[in-house]
């Protein structure tokens, strides 16, 4: 759909390419995830539209995109994302991430969907007039001619529609491999080339219909699935480009400009505004600031830095302008870690064999042998090999494995859906399969459990007056705990000014000064405050002259409804842990709060990873819930993982799914409908069990007519597909599990 | 029974018709985004160039 992400396109007006000389013309994709209603679609457009340079804009409500063609020569990416910003939505140039193969895939079947519909449709028009005409006044040549114009359809139509199933079967036989492509193969040109002889003879047994409704059917389930992966993709794809970092840079003629941070190169130099992210990893050149690594560490204290201390991407600057010389880059520039991240993605699913796969593995040599069987069976009796052949394709056609093709990927692209209304990305393919598989649970606290940004903690008297005065020092600074204590003011309704003259001091604090002598906002040691309970290490401190200092204590505040998510996990058997890299009496706080047992402060990254491979050596499948970049390593080690939308990117790249706004519950949520999801998949293959129990002996002792086949086959995918469906509405509960569920693979 | 003999065609022609023209819409971009055209039919300002679909390059 958006394939051409950065197509040179000529001017429409001229398409020779040796005509005079065209304004080039660029067309570039955009995410805007804040387009959620009709209006927002014309907004953007209107505004695109005003804007010079920029000759067509289309917004797409669905994928939540942007597509704009503009000339380059007057304006550039960069102001096309000021245009729309400027509309009221945030956008970001889009960055290909390889979606062009699975929408080009989706675009590919779309066509041989509707060429099968119409040759199904049509086939069953005539077939009908066949069967009916059994009991009536069809004679044979009527009858013959019937079948002639059905195979004048279907032969077309299915050389066309089912390639995708004969190249599929060809690479996986190539590999001397067995997949449900094979079966399916060998059904439709079985059918379709003993069909034609038999047309040719002019009897009975002709099966075009089912053949061609088999195509339909099965197309429709690569369909949906295509369509899960390219939407799994595309939701991961829209988050990184809006994670992307620009840089400013200085250039050595002291030119300053804006680049994306995936166009820096070593050696460049970068200025960093206090407040802003840092774009890469780097070496202090000038400045003393303070850096908030709570991404990185899961630690909340700023720590400072001065010229020669490395600072890595992805941290906030808080205090002051800082001069980064930018080090390796090629490691952390987003294409980079996207590729690596991918290619760790395909080697997890290469690890994870998905539902539809397992039940391929054992059903597919079934089917081979049951059909073989039949056929030598028959032969044996003594029947001609015409007969023996017709049942034996008949076999082949009811085991057909539409339920396995149709009905798994119906039940995920409706679980995906649901929990996209809900806020909940899901990003890995089978990772909703591996979400319902989970027994454990780890979470990270600094921005997990937590909301990751500093609160003032209420169990402390604070005077209005005091709050006010500190909180008018405090509005100057970037420092989250110098925010924090704004916010706290601006909650508790306490006006407050804003004074002019407040010098910062990174590291320190701010100062100001006033008629009686100069007012300190900052860290104990720069307001002189004596300080005797351990926990004052980490707060604020506000000095008057003549008085003695008061402390603001500040506190990570618990995301709001996460202790009755917690409790909701408890109660359905999950077993909880927290592993936190912050000290640990804070994590020990957050875990008595919320009632868990086991956990864990002050936890490097690496630790991490080994207590998750413990659990997993413990037979424990785990879902890691994470934000930090030292969670990366142990998101991408659980068995399924979730972060949530303020998590770092290399986070979220290597999380399954990525849940948005303040509430934890969606954790709950997308376990509740995964669980349920893989019910519903186990439900459909137990329709068609049944609906196999009954038909395939009667195609073993040949009862099995060309109706027969057709109804059987087109009930029971229907059938699955409706069950899948209600996985859209459906009220959910979160079920026992057992911690001895049986693992697969 | 004669009738038949220009009933089959007329309904096969129909038939590609149809087929045809899902191609067709399929081709132009007609299904790239399902949710914003069922907005679009309620925006009563005529198509100005801005939002004129544009068949994307493949």
């Amino acid at each position: 759909m958006e394939g051409a992400v950065r197509a040179q396109t000529a001017d429409p007006g001229s398409p020779e390419s040796n005509a005079a000389p065209a304004p080039a013309r660029e067309t570039h994709v955009f995410t805007a995830p804040e387009i959620m209603c009709g209006g927002c679609l014309k907004t953007i457009e209107t505004a695109l539209a005003d804007t010079p340079g920029v000759d067509s804009a289309r917004a797409n409500l669905s994928a939540r995109r942007v597509t704009v063609t503009f000339d380059p020569a007057v304006t550039s990416p960069e102001l096309v994302v000021v245009a729309i910003k400027r509309a009221g939505f945030s956008a970001a140039p889009l960055i290909d991430g390889g979606d062009e193969i699975h929408a080009a895939r989706v675009g590919e079947l779309m066509p041989r969907v509707g060429v099968a519909g119409f040759a199904a449709a049509n086939i069953m028009l005539l077939s009908v007039s066949v069967w009916s005409g059994h009991a009536s006044d069809m004679d044979d040549s009527m009858k013959s001619l019937f079948h002639w114009i059905s195979a004048l359809i279907a032969l077309p139509a299915i050389a066309y529609a089912a390639q995708p199933f004969f190249k599929s079967a060809y690479a996986a036989l190539s590999a001397r491999r067995l997949n449900m492509d094979v079966p399916i193969s060998l059904g439709i040109t079985l059918a379709t080339a003993m069909s034609f002889v038999q047309t040719m003879r002019g009897t009975d047994h002709v099966y075009f219909d089912a053949a061609a409704m088999l195509v339909f059917f099965l197309l429709i389930g690569r369909l949906l699935d295509e369509q899960m992966r390219a939407r799994t993709r595309s939701a991961a794809e829209n988050l990184m480009s809006l994670k992307a970092l620009t840089a400013t840079v200085l250039d050595p003629d002291g030119a300053v400009r804006q680049i994306p941070s995936r166009n820096l190169i070593p050696g460049m130099t970068m200025i960093v505004a206090a407040g802003e992210r840092i774009a890469a990893d780097g070496v202090v050149q000038d400045g003393v600031s303070e850096i908030d690594e709570s991404l990185i560490s899961g630690e909340t204290l700023p720590k400072p830095v001065s010229r020669g201390d490395r600072v890595h991407a992805g941290t906030l600057n808080t205090a002051a302008p800082l001069r980064v010389t930018t080090t390796a880059t090629e490691d952390n520039t987003l294409l980079a870690e996207l590729s690596r991240l991918m290619l760790a993605g395909e080697q997890t699913r290469g690890r994870y064999v998905r539902l539809a796969d397992r039940a391929a593995r054992l059903y597919a040599p079934a089917v081979h042998l049951l059909g073989l069987s039949t056929l030598i069976g028959w032969l044996v009796t003594g029947h001609g090999w015409e007969i023996a052949l017709t049942n034996a394709i008949a076999v082949l056609i009811i085991t057909c494995p539409c339920a396995l093709a149709l009905a798994v990927p119906a039940v995920q692209v409706a679980a995906i859906s649901r929990l996209f209304g809900q806020g909940v990305l899901v990003k890995a393919a089978d990772g909703l399969e591996r979400l319902s598989e989970v027994d454990t649970i780890v979470f990270d606290k600094t921005g997990t459990l937590s909301m990751g940004e500093p609160t003032l903690a209420l169990d402390q008297p604070i005077d209005a007056d005091v709050l006010a005065r500190a909180a008018g020092l405090a509005i100057v600074s970037r420092h989250p705990y110098a925010q924090a204590l704004v916010r706290a003011a601006r909650a508790r309704g306490i006006p407050f000014e804003s004074q002019l003259g407040v010098r910062e001091f990174p590291g320190s604090g701010l100062a100001f000064d006033t008629p009686d002598g100069e007012e300190r906002l900052g860290s104990a040691l720069f307001t002189g405050a004596a300080v005797t309970d351990p926990r004052h290490l980490a707060s604020l401190w506000y000095a008057r002259p003549g008085r003695a200092p008061v402390g603001f204590r500040f506190e990570d505040r618990l995301r709001s409804d996460a202790p009755e998510t917690i409790a909701a996990l408890q109660a359905a058997g999950y077993r909880i842990e927290i592993l936190s890299g912050d000290r640990a009496d804070a994590v020990s706080d957050a875990a008595h709060a919320l009632g868990v047992t086991a956990y864990q402060g002050g936890v490097r990254p690496e630790e991490k990873l080994n207590r998750l491979t413990a659990l997993k050596s413990q037979g424990r499948t785990t879902l890691m819930v994470g934000d930090g970049l030292n969670d990366a390593p142990a998101l991408a080690a659980g068995h399924a993982s979730m972060s949530p939308s303020a998590a770092a990117d290399i986070s979220q790249n290597a999380a399954d799914a990525v849940f948005q706004g303040e509430k934890l519950g969606a954790v709950l949520e997308a376990l509740k409908v995964a669980r349920r999801a893989h019910r519903m998949a186990l439900e459909n293959f137990g329709i068609a069990m049944l609906y196999n129990i009954a038909f395939v002996p009667m195609a073993v002792m040949g009862y099995v007519t060309p109706l027969l086949a057709a109804i059987a086959m087109s009930t029971s995918s229907i059938l699955v597909t409706g069950n899948a469906l209600r996985l859209r509405t459906m009220k959910l509960s979160l079920d026992r599990v057992t911690a001895s569920r049986s693992k697969q693979s | 029974m004669t009738a038949l003999a220009w009933l089959i065609p007329a309904a096969l022609f129909l038939g590609l018709l149809g087929l045809a023209a899902f191609l067709w819409a399929l081709k132009n971009g007609q299904y790239d985004d399902l949710e914003g055209a069922g907005w679009r039919a309620l925006d009563d300002d005529p198509p100005g160039p801005q939002t004129k679909p544009k068949p994307t390059a493949k």
